[in-house]
């Protein structure tokens, strides 16, 4: 059987391998998407962040040996960290002020942090094994898959759908959206506000953290990591519609596949495609497709 | 009134400008070197590549025909655009005498081609496409390490030669990638193999899962890379982990030290490889690689060996000259005889340098013993026999 000349175990596999980078564009998506919702900042700094927990996890393992699945919960604790500090330190300051000053900050941090990366690792990257325990591949009969991609897809689901849970289906999830709609009153009921939205951005930051230590064994960990993926992610959390957590999973995961498509059918048009789709989005619903107009 | 001042204002501004110009040409010999200094390509030449052409500038005694000599960098971050207006806008207002081009084919073309109606002469070491001394050779460009072609009848043939008669292509979509592909398919279809097919990528990309899936459904025995740097590396990587290497034979086409340190010798263990230079073939190479270790805590790549070289036998062409003229500098340098550490030999009319080249195979972990231990010579190609022929060319200027 075929579909447009194409035979059906290659659209299958490549609809699975669609899913797989799909993941990652819905973890770093949805990470944007819960800073955005509470903070209001547009953080560019996701894409470094993400190369952080990478790289943080390779030197994890390179320096002091500490194996895959400690830092698998060590590195979104680390990264969370930094960005409490960063938070701190610079964001909340500028919370006030226009959106472009939170863009402006975070892609000045970006440059920052991955040009420390750049100076001390070169660009070609450092090279991280696949956990032994996921080492290998399955056949699936149409075509043979990785068994560490399988576990990148059922990881990042199990996150992104617990962070869905937490945030929309809790009473935590309800101060926090409550926290979004009006702060002051909110800090009225005696919820700490300032240390709710720190951790926010801990957790957003810590997501892409997380991302960053699936990624490590399935691209070369390289400070141009986040780079190369963090755009799309932009255009990702646009045609989902900024702010939507929902809205940020199910784009992340449709667009990989729609990429995932793209390759056999017309390669060329692979990196472009999302940005086709962003502007056809845009013009139908600037809102987004499951934003909410104002 | 206020207008013609202005406009006044504006003219002796420009006078002046235009004057500094003329000053500066005149007491400086000035070399442009724009590279990708931050993107994918990097390692392989960036600023590594910078501190190969300063050094050069130093051993050769830092002046010239009484001038002190300026290197001036910048990063072109893998546009054409970038690149060849930074090159005008140097040529324009710093007087700058040479154009140093770096990696990516795309912006080697287009920087050429300023250099050309310019008059300046054009090195380029980094980007690989035959184009460049082919169909759009100049009088002015030389094109020193190696090219698409070379790296065709280096690797391609010897993979053919071991059997690997039929070939799907992995291809960065732009000016590099789609003349490799062409050289190199033309020379397995002339050794009797035959191309199965080719999936072009955009530069840059980060998953390569998908294209190999397509290569390994084509039931080829070979997969040629036809990419480099950052991508080559990810392609690599993503072959070994889906099986890829089990059914295929993977040729990767351009290869560098730099991608064979970042991946490790365990995922590139036995690939067959062309290159212009290794820093492990003699005392001489050993002695230039350890001086810039020194500098960079990095062994040279071949590309940046070549961009010490061109620079001094570029700097010895002008002595010869006695002017920094691009016409009468380009003559001078087509009679010289060149020969250095990094190899020896001649610049043709179509501007490549005609030198030897080596096959290359990556060693096997265990046969590593020193760091930075990764290859092994397996054959020596004279130059003649891997770069364009007089029967192949299309460069007027070699007819």
């Amino acid at each position: 059987m075929e579909i447009f000349g194409v035979p059906l175990p290659a659209m299958l596999s490549q609809l699975l391998l669609g899913l797989v980078n799909g993941s990652f564009y819905a973890m770093l998506s949805l990470g944007l998407a819960v800073i955005f919702g509470l903070l209001n900042v547009i953080n560019f700094a996701h894409g470094a962040l993400f190369m952080m927990g990478a790289v943080t996890t390779w030197m994890a393992m390179n320096y002091f040996g500490v194996n895959y699945w400690v830092m698998l919960v060590a590195t979104p604790l680390i990264v969370g960290a930094f960005g409490v500090v960063l938070e701190k330190l610079l964001l909340r300051w500028i919370y006030k002020l226009d959106h472009l000053y939170g863009l402006l900050l975070t892609l000045g941090l970006t440059l920052l942090i991955e040009g420390v990366y750049r100076s001390v690792y070169g660009v070609s990257g450092l090279s991280y094994d696949t956990p032994d325990l996921l080492s290998g591949a399955t056949d699936l009969g149409f075509m043979i898959l990785p068994n560490y991609r399988a576990w990148v897809v059922v990881a990042s689901l199990v996150v992104c759908f617990a962070t869905w849970f937490v945030i929309e289906k809790t009473r935590l999830g309800a101060y926090l959206r409550a926290g979004t709609e009006n702060p002051k009153l909110v800090e009225a009921f005696g919820v700490n506000v300032p240390l709710m939205v720190t951790l926010t951005y801990g957790f957003g930051v810590a997501l892409a953290g997380f991302a960053g230590v699936l990624a490590a064994p399935v691209i070369q960990v390289s400070p141009l990591m986040g780079q190369n993926l963090i755009i799309v992610v932009f255009a990702v959390v646009v045609i989902g519609g900024m702010g939507s957590i929902m809205g940020a999973i199910l784009t992340g995961l449709g667009l990989g596949i729609v990429e995932g498509f793209t390759k056999v059918f017309y390669p060329e048009a692979s990196s472009t495609v999302v940005f086709v789709i962003m502007v056809i989005v845009l013009l139908i619903r600037p809102a987004g497709l499951f934003g909410k107009e104002k | 009134m206020r207008n013609t001042q202005l406009n006044m204002l504006t003219a002796l501004l420009a006078l002046a400008g235009l004057a500094s110009g003329v000053a500066h040409a005149e007491d400086k010999l000035k070399i442009g070197y724009i590279s990708d200094m931050s993107s994918l390509y990097a390692d392989v030449e960036g600023k590594g590549g910078a501190v190969a052409i300063q050094m050069a500038i130093d051993d050769f005694g830092g002046k010239v025909l009484g001038m002190p000599i300026e290197l001036l960098t910048a990063d072109h971050q893998n546009k054409a655009d970038i690149a060849a207006s930074k090159a005008r806008e140097w040529i324009d207002t710093q007087g700058l005498t040479m154009v140093f081009g770096g990696t990516n084919s795309g912006t080697a073309l287009a920087t050429a081609k300023v250099a050309e109606e310019k008059k300046r002469v054009y090195i380029n070491n980094g980007a690989g496409t035959s184009v460049l001394t082919n169909e759009q050779c100049s009088p002015y460009t030389v094109h020193y390490a190696y090219d698409t072609v070379a790296l065709a009848k280096g690797t391609g043939s010897a993979v053919v030669e071991g059997g690997g008669k039929s070939w799907f292509f992995l291809t960065a979509d732009y000016a590099f990638g789609q003349a490799l592909e062409a050289d190199t398919s033309k020379v397995v279809k002339a050794q009797g193999g035959q191309v199965l097919g080719s999936v072009r990528h955009p530069l840059n990309a980060s998953d390569f899962s998908s294209f190999l899936l397509q290569a390994q459904s084509s039931k080829a025995q070979v997969l040629g890379l036809a990419n480099a740097g950052g991508d080559a590396i990810n392609s690599i990587k993503a072959a070994k982990e889906f099986g890829i290497t089990k059914s295929m034979k993977l040729a990767g086409l351009l290869v560098f030290l730099s991608d064979i340190h970042s991946l490790g010798l365990k995922n590139t263990e036995g690939l067959l490889l062309t290159t212009s230079w290794y820093w492990d073939l003699n005392d001489d190479t050993r002695k230039f690689a350890a001086r810039f270790f020194e500098k960079t805590k990095r062994m040279p790549t071949d590309i940046q060996a070549a961009d010490y070289s061109a620079t001094m036998n570029y700097l010895k062409a002008v002595q010869a000259a006695k002017t920094v003229d691009a016409d009468k500098v380009m003559a001078a340098w087509r009679g010289m005889k060149m020969s250095d550490f990094y190899g020896s030999g001649q610049l043709r009319a179509d501007g490549s340098y005609i030198h030897d080249m080596y096959l290359m195979q990556v060693k096997a972990p265990a046969d590593s013993t020193k760091p930075w231990d990764y290859l092994k010579v397996v054959k020596k190609i004279s130059g003649d026999a891997v770069f364009t022929t007089k029967a192949e060319t299309k460069c007027a200027l070699w007819k």
